[in-house]
């Protein structure tokens, strides 16, 4: 059959409305897993055992399935119990759940290894635990951890392209459907490779530079 | 909860965990062949060859499985590779995850002090000597924790090739799902065999490192 | 071919690392059964002469020879490869840090180039790693791993090693520069030993006493040149250069 990439530029346009989905939804579930990893992050490290178990649990669970299975059970899992949601929304909470147990693992690292002097120090001109934790602790660990997040961040835009499966029409979607229109899928698979691979340069060049800044401004 | 359709349906769950483990070991087992050999080039003498093998890890760690899957099993008929959709699943995940492991070598087997290769040449080793007895054998013991990560990625991984209708735990959860509309139930059922050969493969990792130690 | 008539012979070595000149037209001839100490401040050059001689850091220009060969031949790489491994069995090399190899035990450490280089039996190497580790003092550790012996010991076995080759030439890179001071003596004990059986050896040092005490002579280098060379006695007690006065009365004032 050949290869004919002369049929791509006529489907630019869906491929390129696509790829503005994919950068939405991996900005959004991006968001999400980062504050969801702080707060996963301080029920695992200060809460009682009560609270904190069932938390453990669903961490354990998010770290030991794939993906692709939990964005199954959230997409049908909602509608099984009443919420009904467009797809990219349950797709934007699967990635963002997801990946906000595996920042939750670096941010409780970054937690522990700040100093413990600087929660005495905070402590002893009266802030409170969860003062001294906000204003103090978390910003400190938050700047340690933001080169190990920039990694899950593009492993997150990568895995972006799961959520097609759940009927998202981001930027995997859309080749799929430029492939329904002309049957040409090894060109429209390998324009989406491309795009997907020019953001992610872009987020390694991103993080490349605040990891830059973050060394000068120590 | 359903536990009665839970009893009917869970053989097919084991089938398919069974279909799961057999595309882990050989994905696993084409990943690693891959990772030897873009760790080899990567770390070449020959600059054409650091460059092909840099090209290599750059672009199948920087697109998504998912697409050089479908590239693989719907684009390769194009340029003439037919291949069945288990075949295009080992051989696409292979190879993505041979990119992860070949950085995973490279890591280990330059984290060796470079006086190991130095002393091992001043005896009169040449390179290939120095690094068969001297440098790999300890970067070997480097490699077991992180290739571990490396393996437990690549079993969750293997969920992907549900997109291509490989009969694997995760579209057997996605199917029953759909004709039961119970999925809490399947998410479970699957769930519970992934974890249990996670947490098998971590606990084999784990006592394969103990056993390399330098005791 | 050279009018060879020195064991070790250095000819107008040069060193650079893009424009900073690290050795600049050194010579050295050395005898056979000769010692000599290579002394220094750091950043001298000295150690990038010593590892020139076995060409681990290569020559931008000048000749190394042993023993009537040239080491740093220009040649295709394969056959470079086969003459610097053949050069490189003759020359033992014994390092600041050790350089054991952490996954061999002590007797494995000295028996492996043997067994793999000169086709010895596991037998034969077996024997001669007691031989060696004896000699070093080190025959009661000989199945332990390097990770459970002293600073001391490790170099003591690390000299085991390079002497399972048989070397005519032995050459030490401040080889107790990285012990603690207690532990220094027992290794310049074997090192004396082994003067005292005429090995041919070049020493890169901090340690003057020593120098003093076992070396034929003495090369005081700086900044990439050999500034003073003579007998002990002359360059420790009355060296001719204001450099070398300088050098030795702020290194032994610090040492004291």
């Amino acid at each position: 059959m050949g290869l004919d990439f002369t049929v791509v530029p006529g489907h630019l346009d869906i491929i390129l409305l696509g790829c503005a989905w994919t950068i939405g939804i991996a900005l959004a579930a991006a968001l999400l897993s980062f504050f969801g990893g702080i707060i996963f992050a301080v029920i695992a490290l200060y809460t009682p055992w009560i609270i904190r178990q069932p938390f453990r649990l669903i961490e354990w669970v998010f770290m030991g399935t794939p993906l692709l299975l939990q964005l199954f059970l959230i997409y049908f899992g909602l509608v099984q119990i009443g919420i009904d949601l467009p797809a990219f929304v349950a797709g934007i909470i699967g990635l963002g759940l997801h990946f906000a147990v595996y920042n939750s693992e670096l941010i409780q690292t970054a937690i522990l290894s700040v100093d413990k002097g600087q929660m005495e120090a905070a402590r002893t001109v009266g802030l409170s635990r969860g003062q001294a934790l906000r204003k103090v602790v978390i910003p400190q660990a938050v700047r340690d951890v933001i080169p190990p997040i920039g990694n899950n961040m593009i492993a997150l835009l990568k895995d972006s392209a799961l959520v097609s499966v759940i009927g998202v029409s981001e930027l995997t979607l859309s080749a799929q459907r430029a492939i329904g229109a002309t049957y040409r899928p090894f060109e429209f698979y390998l324009v989406a490779a491309m795009f997907y691979y020019a953001i992610n340069l872009c987020m390694e060049w991103v993080q490349r530079r605040i990891e830059r800044r973050i060394s000068i401004s120590r | 909860m359903d536990i009665d359709l839970m009893m009917r349906v869970y053989p097919f769950f084991l089938t398919a965990a069974w279909t799961t483990i057999q595309l882990s070991v050989l994905t696993a087992l084409l990943g690693l062949s891959m990772g030897a050999l873009g760790a080899s080039a990567r770390l070449s003498r020959f600059a054409l060859l650091r460059f092909v093998g840099a090209a290599y890890v750059s672009l199948f760690r920087g697109t998504p499985a998912l697409i050089q899957l479908f590239i693989l099993y719907f684009g390769g008929p194009q340029i003439g590779i037919q291949l069945d959709a288990f075949e295009a699943g080992v051989i696409g995940l292979g190879i993505n995850a041979g990119a992860y492991m070949t950085e995973t070598i490279r890591g280990a087997i330059i984290s060796i002090d470079k006086g190991q290769r130095e002393a091992a040449r001043t005896l009169g080793l040449s390179q290939w000597q120095a690094t068969y007895k001297i440098v790999l054998p300890q970067a070997a013991r480097l490699m077991v924790r992180p290739l571990g990560v490396n393996l437990n990625m690549l079993i969750k991984a293997t969920a992907l090739v549900a997109a291509i209708s490989v009969v694997e735990l995760t579209y057997t959860a996605q199917r029953y799902i759909g004709s039961t509309y119970k999925p809490f139930e399947m998410f479970l059922l699957a769930g519970v065999l992934y974890m249990i050969i996670i947490y098998a493969t971590g606990r084999a990792v784990a006592w394969l490192d103990r056993r390399v130690q330098i005791t | 071919m050279s009018d060879q008539d020195h064991f070790v012979e250095i000819r107008y070595a040069q060193k650079s690392y893009g424009s900073l000149e690290v050795l600049k037209d050194i010579s050295l001839n050395v005898e056979r059964g000769q010692i000599v100490a290579i002394i220094g401040p750091s950043g001298s050059g000295k150690s990038t002469l010593l590892r020139a001689i076995n060409d681990l850091d290569p020559l931008t220009g000048g000749e190394v020879w042993l023993d009537g060969v040239q080491v740093n031949k220009s040649l295709p790489h394969r056959q470079y490869e086969k003459h610097i491994n053949e050069m490189r069995q003759h020359v033992g090399m014994v390092f600041q840090h050790f350089n054991l190899f952490p996954h061999m035990t002590a007797r494995e450490n000295v028996t492996m180039a043997p067994m793999l280089l000169k086709r010895l039996s596991k037998a034969e190497a077996d024997k001669l790693a007691e031989e060696q580790l004896d000699k070093v003092g080190m025959l009661d550790r000989i199945d332990y791993y390097p990770s459970r012996l002293s600073g001391g010991q490790k170099q003591r076995v690390a000299i085991a090693r390079a002497l399972a080759m048989e070397p005519k030439l032995m050459l030490f890179d401040e080889a107790t520069s990285a012990l603690d001071p207690e532990l220094v003596d027992e290794v310049n004990l074997v090192m004396k030993k082994l003067a005292e059986e005429h090995m041919t050896m070049i020493i890169v040092t901090h340690e003057m006493d020593f120098a003093a005490s076992v070396c034929d002579r003495v090369l005081f280098m700086d900044q990439g040149v050999v500034v003073e060379e003579g007998p002990p006695s002359v360059v420790f007690k009355n060296p001719t250069k204001e450099r070398t006065r300088e050098f030795l009365r702020k290194h032994l004032a610090g040492a004291a």
